[in-house]
């Protein structure tokens, strides 16, 4: 198998994080060398044919072959041979693919515009960061809230559309330490290359220590619940918080008491009342020089000790 | 026609004179030539966005001054969409089949016009008008949906896709008809003595092409009013919100568009076939076999769609049995690149323009047909799926093939179209630009996509930087080449040496009337004897 490997080290795959990897960047390197093959042959063929047969004098005398069906017959019959060969490998790693290990760690994955939302099976909730433990079957449950997003590691060579409505999920057992991207790769609009994710693969004690802590996290004071929570339903992508940086929508950065102008003219003391407002009814007061609709609704995704919380945290911003 | 009674030219261009003798001719070859200004001013539209989207990509954002051309997501995302829209509908679509089917294949059969004139010059405004109904919303309400118009972003984006998803409807409706226009022509209009298997194999490409119009674009049609209600009434067939399933869609959109591939590529294929031989004057390798490999594809073509699916959430089995078709194509396509490989054995090969682009075509078809079957494998297009191997694949395909043949039809039949030779050595230089521009642009993306970098991406991580730049460099020599093929054209028909009737000695019957054709094509009705390629 050491020329697969060649041909692989050749092809600009990223790292091989797990054993699926390597079984696929094996059939690449084999598709690799034999599709290099095919164009030498047939480019190749044609370069030294133009070269060999170019025109020497204005009425050369050209050979009449109109077919030769043991030619076409060989043809057809190798390439198709190659082909089903392919064919049959690419099923048998596929289906090592799509056939889910029983006993595999869950995390479900939830893709929103435009961020990740992980959450573990003690409750535990992160935004753009799935950090699992070597060595150990992980599934991935994943859908969507809004529209289809996916749910791609290449690393690991997996790749999953997550759809709004119903579960789909891939799996995948880490083999190396580390950090891995994870893109979205089903275009979603506005910030569609903006929605990247850290995959970490840590050891095992790392890992129980890892949602020790994230139970830990519930006990905080409520305006670290409240920035917690900022960044878990991806508040940021749209609100800066640490500058009056205007994204797509206004920053929050020392907006607590001050009068806002509406875009009906409308002034609005920004307190308690109005962000619970825009957080559950966004298109109702408009800041003035914003669209319409851009924001969606929270209404029935927050209870009210999270509302509480988002306030807290979204009034200390000074 | 009354209008037509003072009329005395003694060729197609000045048969009649004035705008409005063009705009209601009924003559295939003005009509050709009609399309052919519309599809070159789309594919200019569609080409300054190409270069504006490669532009942004030069650099990360995170570099000042650089990399931040198009100011933002949602902006970029809509250059991106009429890209892609303008492109596939507008541009390379129709290209061929409208612009050199329309002016040869009457000629190629021997026939007076298409069966249809006034049916043919119709489909000509449903192009106009649905364009215009698309391009309508570029200036009050873009749409940023891509142009796969994939649901529920699509219902959910705030903007003007009914009206986009009308144009294409449109459009749509001017392919059916140009497609049943030719069917119809090659059945009842061909010359005595012309049987189906001395038809020149552009023909038998623009016949296959024709069938896969008429049975595949109405689908689009169905899928694109059913997002229109659902975007206005809210019917609930593809939004999960309201009890739709959003995969449906994908299922009804590619069973349309992955037979609209080979759409764009089979006339491509049979213009290819002609230059090929003709330039080597030597018969074409396998008459047959590259006629009934169209067939054999557009047949195919049907029943693959859902390799466009393979991570979407479809079952395994439906993934396995997808894949396994798929590979089924690349039979008949590896069947053709061997024939035309074999043309060349012992012929006599000139370079002209025309064959530069028919060579070019199959250097780069190869590199497009090969990534192709990496694709149809299941667990490497899990990887590859939406990345930017994807992109670079098929523009290797269309660009590479469908746009390289585009233009070496062109200035294979200019002379015939015109009547004058085009600036040889300026076609060349054209060509080099082009070709090698291509490449420089299109083949870092296949190493892009193998390290993972998504499509559709406004933005990018810093490893992706340096094969951007490439790409980027490579967009501005394939603009210096088409300005030198441009300045060719424009040239050649202003000022260029008058052309004969067959300035590349060619056997088929295009060939066999002055140059540029009169009003009825033959002056006398033309009887075939032998097939259409008998070089001795």
């Amino acid at each position: 198998m050491m020329w697969f490997n060649i041909a692989k080290a050749q092809s600009f795959m990223p790292t091989q994080g797990t054993e699926i990897a390597k079984q696929v960047d094996n059939l690449y390197g084999f598709l690799l060398i034999t599709s290099f093959i095919a164009c030498v042959l047939v480019i190749g063929g044609m370069i030294y044919f133009v070269w060999k047969y170019r025109r020497k004098t204005p009425n050369d005398k050209t050979a009449y072959i109109s077919h030769n069906t043991f030619l076409e017959f060989l043809w057809s019959f190798i390439p198709l041979v190659i082909f089903l060969a392919v064919f049959v490998w690419g099923w048998y790693i596929y289906h090592n693919m799509r056939a889910m290990p029983k006993n595999a760690l869950e995390i479900n994955v939830l893709g929103k515009q435009w961020a990740w939302e992980v959450e573990y099976k003690n409750g535990y909730k992160t935004v753009n960061e799935v950090v699992v433990p070597i060595g150990q079957d992980v599934k991935i449950l994943l859908t969507s809230s809004d529209v289809i997003h996916s749910f791609f590691v290449p690393s690991f060579r997996i790749k999953q559309d997550a759809v709004p409505g119903r579960y789909t999920a891939l799996w995948f057992r880490a083999e190396k330490l580390g950090d891995f991207h994870i893109f979205c790769t089903e275009y979603c609009g506005t910030s569609h290359s903006g929605m990247i994710g850290k995959l970490k693969v840590v050891s095992r004690e790392d890992f129980d220590r890892y949602l020790e802590q994230g139970q830990e996290e519930r006990n905080l004071p409520l305006a670290k619940k409240g920035e917690k929570l900022f960044a878990v339903k991806a508040c940021a992508s749209c609100h800066s918080v640490d500058s009056p940086a205007v994204k797509v929508g206004p920053s929050l950065f020392q907006k607590f008491g001050h009068e806002e102008e509406m875009d009906n003219g409308e002034k609005l003391k920004f307190d308690e009342n109005y962000i619970r407002e825009s957080i559950l009814e966004p298109n109702k007061h408009i800041v003035k020089g914003f669209p319409k609709g851009v924001m969606p609704t929270f209404q029935g995704q927050l209870n009210e000790n999270e509302l509480s919380a988002l306030v807290e945290y979204i009034k200390e911003l000074k | 026609m009354a209008t037509k009674s003072a009329h005395h030219g003694d060729n197609y261009i000045n048969f009649e004179k004035g705008l409005w003798s063009w705009l209601t001719t009924v003559d295939h070859k003005r009509i050709g030539l009609m399309y052919m200004i519309s599809v070159m001013f789309f594919f200019f539209v569609g080409g300054v966005m190409a270069l504006l989207l490669r532009l942004e990509l030069f650099a990360p954002n995170a570099t000042a001054n650089v990399g931040q051309v198009l100011k933002n997501g949602d902006v970029y995302n809509q250059v991106l969409t009429y890209h892609g829209a303008i492109m596939v509908f507008m541009v390379i679509v129709p290209g061929i089949p409208a612009i050199l089917g329309n002016f040869f294949l009457p000629l190629h059969l021997g026939a007076k016009d298409v069966a249809f004139p006034k049916i043919n010059l119709l489909s000509w405004y449903c192009f106009m008008a649905g364009a215009a109904l698309a391009i309508l919303t570029f200036f009050f309400n873009k749409i940023d949906t891509g142009w796969t118009f994939y649901t529920p972003y699509s219902i959910r984006t705030g903007t003007a896709t009914v009206l986009m998803v009308l144009g294409a409807f449109v459009m749509g409706m001017s392919s059916v008809l140009t497609g049943l226009n030719f069917i119809v022509t090659v059945h009842k209009l061909r010359a005595p003595g012309m049987t189906m298997h001395r038809m020149p194999l552009f023909v038998w490409a623009l016949y296959s092409t024709a069938i896969l119009q008429m049975l595949a674009t109405p689908v689009l049609a169905i899928t694109l009013l059913l997002l229109a209600a659902e975007k206005l009434f809210g019917v609930g067939i593809f939004d999960p919100a309201l009890g739709g399933d959003p995969v449906l869609f994908q299922h009804f959109f590619w069973f349309y568009s992955h037979p609209a591939v080979y759409i764009m590529i089979i006339p491509a294929m049979g213009v290819v076939s002609e230059l090929i031989t003709t330039f080597s004057r030597k018969v074409i390798f396998g008459y047959t076999a590259i006629a009934y490999s169209s067939l054999g594809i557009a047949a195919v073509s049907f029943f693959v769609w859902g390799h466009h699916m393979f991570v979407s959430g479809q079952s395994e089995t439906a993934g396995i049995l997808f894949s396994f078709i798929t590979m089924l194509v690349g039979v008949p396509t590896a069947i053709k690149m061997f024939n035309w490989v074999a043309t060349l054995y012992k012929g006599s090969i000139s370079f002209d323009s025309p064959m530069l682009f028919a060579l070019g075509f199959l250097f780069l078809f190869a590199i497009g047909g090969v990534t192709g079957i990496m694709l149809a494998t299941l667990p490497i297009d899990v990887h590859f799926h939406d990345t930017y191997f994807v992109v670079a694949h098929f523009h290797y395909v269309m660009v590479g093939g469908t746009l390289m043949a585009l233009m070496g039809g062109f200035y294979y039949w200019f002379p015939k179209m015109f009547g004058k030779m085009f600036n040889e050595n300026l076609a060349r230089l054209s060509f080099v630009f082009i070709f090698i521009g291509f490449n420089v642009t299109f083949f870092p993306q296949f190493i892009l996509g193998a390290m993972g970098m998504p499509r559709r991406y406004f933005d990018y991580i810093p490893a992706y930087e340096t094969l951007n730049k490439v790409s980027t460099v490579g967009s501005w020599l394939i603009l210096t080449g088409f300005l030198f093929g441009l300045y060719a054209i424009v040239q050649g028909i202003r000022k260029g040496p008058k052309a004969s009737m067959n300035p590349w000695n060619s056997k088929t019957l295009e060939w066999q009337t002055s140059s540029p054709p009169p009003h009825d094509n033959f002056a006398v009705e033309p009887i075939v004897t032998a097939g259409p390629y008998e070089y001795r």
